[in-house]
């Protein structure tokens, strides 16, 4: 009863962004198409367009994030939105409100948008069907299992530098087990025809049945990496360094860490990507980092086109 | 009061007996299949034509959730939701708050439920105190009390020491013992079955390991100890073949499967479905085929409902915050049909999984319907369609995955020692 696509309404618009699994690639495509469109927007002087004007969006956050929950902020008021931001994590949830009971409160605040960031797989889709029909809801991040913006503006950077998809071969290297960066950059690939993405790391970071999602599987770096036009490399989080998954970050780094000779495996003009925040040193070498190759910090530039462009077509789908 | 059911189809699962005859009840048994005995004067006939007359169900494992719980379920609540489904015996586990680690306990409950005048409750004590898993409870007392056999519900018990000593103190005395596979690190914070919907969803997996580990500790202590042992839940493939295997070696255990598990997968979680937030997790396609055919085969002896009321605002959650079960009691039976028609197996044999077997499992007199038995039973109509709703439902507990779902017979009658205690 809750199996079909919440995301969609009945005519197949957006009314939700909660995953990129089963987002028709003309979504996709239309999402990035207007992100280019917002490009030129952050640099204007007055760098503001009307599009979202009168409108609430609250950033509801039950999960700490800086930089996530500021490029959201950033791209609702550059759409003239009005910003409401609530870090939840620290206020009525710890006091033992439920999670559809803030959300509740909040409707009644006359919200229009929710971004919501929770720990918890399948908080975005819970709040989306509980919410007035009204009242779109944008998944920043939700446990493992998915991020979607984050995900297309990877897409979005993978197009401006690549021009196109169908001849990509894609690796991602590091933590995918417990990544939803991964799972919706691989969504995405899929759905946009790159032809060959991997995924390299330990066994013990890689979910038991990743080829599944039709992705092959190296554990090496220099297999892994060979010919690739796409390198994506994951945050390690601290808590997942030492235990039972990895014995050491220095480990880690040795046989998985990006470093220039093992970036020279992939094709000379391959482009290194990282949804940041970076560990220096541990999944990446700072020279790889702040090289050539490294398109780590237009990611970011174009995380806020991508996030306008979410937010406009939402607005635009009542 | 005696009772006439006129017409009905009588099946006895146990013998395979398949006959439309009248059963005649007096002094709460049946006194007479077919013709009733001389001068007997019904006070009531209940025409059964078109009716399916057979053994209550017995059912190896409902949660009524008290003490402790009566926010989500009560006994009153619980036991009309059992007899509302044909259910004329059941097992409860132990995890209540507090559990029935207590003689105290186990009296109070048997206590309540009797006067409630409804279904026959057998309690399960806890093996361990507190369901700790560090000191084995006084099984003596608690079985005076009332208590059927002993188990740790759905609590691992990850000290071997401990569960060969109370395997070996319960077999001094000849006690069954219960348990739930399931490994007390492996999988410890996962919340669904380590397969591709986990992987998709990004769920924390439970793999099949976390059974197979256990379940091969439980084998060899079994074979070690010769304790008496029933396997509670199985949901994994490699967990069927491992009790096939034992069996066919002659270690002596029994297991059971809840209808959950016969009939739903992984896939059945959609896009986070909370009400199949189950404990086993709902596993793969695969895993259900071999539940299936381990039901099939003797494998598994028996099918329960693990009834588990949650209340509503404990599914309103993200899938991993949310509370596991799914009510359970008024869909056993209407399962069972559901299976036995799609495993295209006759009415009698499927029974016998709700009936006869869980009986036997128990050592109790029910799940048979001959002359000289307790005139505990079910009528129900086999033909009759329903919508699984909320609304319909008698248990306290309204979440299930079948929501909506259209299921093939309903309970028309049900008599626990010759009174009718259900009629709809």
């Amino acid at each position: 009863m809750t199996s079909y696509n919440l995301q969609l309404n009945a005519q197949g618009e957006l009314q939700h962004l909660l995953t990129i699994e089963g987002l028709p690639q003309e979504i996709i495509v239309r999402i990035l198409d207007t992100a280019h469109s917002f490009l030129s927007v952050g640099e204007r002087e007055i760098k503001k367009v009307p599009l979202l004007r009168g409108k609430a969006v609250f950033n509801l956050f039950f999960e700490a994030s800086t930089r996530t929950r500021t490029t959201f902020e950033i791209a609702a008021k550059r759409l003239s939105a009005d910003v409401i931001n609530l870090n939840v994590g620290t206020s009525s949830q710890s006091k033992g409100e439920t999670l559809l009971d803030t959300v509740a409160n909040l409707s009644a605040m006359h919200a229009d948008m929710f971004v919501v960031r929770h720990s918890q797989s399948g908080a975005a889709h819970l709040i989306a069907r509980h919410v007035a029909p009204y009242i779109h809801v944008i998944n920043a991040g939700d446990g493992r299992h998915a991020h979607p913006t984050q995900g297309l503006l990877d897409m979005f950077t993978i197009r401006y530098y690549k021009k196109e998809f169908t001849s990509l071969r894609v690796a991602i290297v590091g933590d995918v087990l417990h990544s939803r960066v991964a799972r919706s950059q691989i969504h995405a690939l899929a759905t946009l025809g790159v032809p060959e993405v991997r995924v390299i790391g330990p066994r013990t970071l890689l979910p038991s049945n990743v080829s599944d999602l039709g992705v092959q599987v190296h554990h090496d770096m220099e297999n892994g990496l060979k010919d690739v036009d796409v390198i994506i490399m994951l945050r390690l989080q601290n808590e997942r360094m030492n235990g039972a998954l990895l014995p050491s970050a220095q480990e880690f780094f040795k046989y998985y860490g990006l470093t220039p000779a093992k970036l020279a495996h992939a094709k000379p003009d391959a482009i290194v990507m990282h949804p940041g925040p970076m560990n220096r040193g541990i999944e990446i070498e700072s020279s790889v980092a702040d090289g050539q190759q490294s398109v780590i910090l237009p990611q970011v530039t174009f995380g806020i086109a991508v996030r306008m462009a979410v937010m406009s077509i939402l607005a635009g789908n009542p | 009061m005696k009772i006439q059911i006129k017409g009905g189809r009588v099946i006895d699962p146990g013998t395979g007996v398949d006959r439309t005859q009248d059963v005649f009840i007096a002094a709460g048994k049946v006194v007479a299949i077919g013709e009733g005995p001389s001068g007997f004067q019904a006070n009531r006939v209940i025409d059964a034509s078109g009716m399916v007359v057979c053994p209550g169900l017995v059912d190896l494992s409902a949660r009524l959730r008290e003490p402790g719980y009566e926010y989500k379920a009560t006994l009153e609540s619980e036991m009309a939701a059992a007899v509302a489904g044909g259910v004329t015996s059941l097992v409860c586990p132990p995890d209540t708050d507090p559990p029935l680690d207590e003689p105290g306990l186990v009296e109070m409950l048997k206590h309540r439920a009797r006067n409630l005048n409804q279904a026959r409750v057998y309690p399960l004590g806890a093996l361990t105190q507190g369901l700790k898993g560090e000191r084995i409870t006084e099984m003596a007392e608690l079985l005076d009390a009332g208590c059927i056999a002993f188990s740790q519900a759905d609590v691992p018990l990850g000290d071997n020491e401990v569960l060969l000593r109370a395997m070996q103190y319960a077999s001094t005395f000849g006690y069954q013992v219960w348990l739930r596979p399931r490994d007390a690190a492996l999988g410890r914070n996962g919340v669904a079955h380590d397969g591709q919907v986990a992987t998709r969803l990004g769920l924390a997996p439970i793999p099949s390991i976390a059974e197979t580990v256990a379940l091969s500790t439980i084998l060899l202590l079994v074979h070690q100890t010769g304790a008496k042992v029933h396997l509670c839940r199985l949901s994994t493939a490699d967990g069927i073949d491992m009790v096939r295997q034992a069996k066919s070696l002659g270690i002596k255990v029994s297991c059971d499967v809840s209808a959950n598990h016969v009939h739903l997968s992984e896939m059945d979680i959609g896009y986070f479905d909370s009400n199949c937030h189950l404990v086993p997790p709902l596993r793969s396609m695969r895993d259900r085929d071999a539940v299936r055919r381990g039901v099939l085969d003797g494998t598994v002896d028996a099918i329960c409902s693990d009834h588990t009321p949650v209340d509503e605002d404990a599914k309103q959650l993200p899938f991993g915050e949310s509370e596991p079960g799914a009510t359970g009691l008024e869909l056993l039976l209407a399962l069972t049909l559901k299976w036995a028609d799609e495993a295209k197996l006759s009415l009698a044999s499927a029974l016998t999984k709700v009936t006869s077997e869980p009986a036997r499992i128990l050592g109790i007199e029910a799940g048979t319907i001959i002359a000289g038995a307790r005139a505990d039973l079910c009528v129900f109509d086999p033909q009759a369609r329903w919508t699984v709703q909320p609304a319909i439902l008698k248990s306290q507990g309204k979440n299930t995955p079948f929501t909506g779902y259209e299921m093939r017979g309903k309970v028309r009658f049900t008599l626990v020692e010759g009174n009718v205690v259900f009629e709809s």
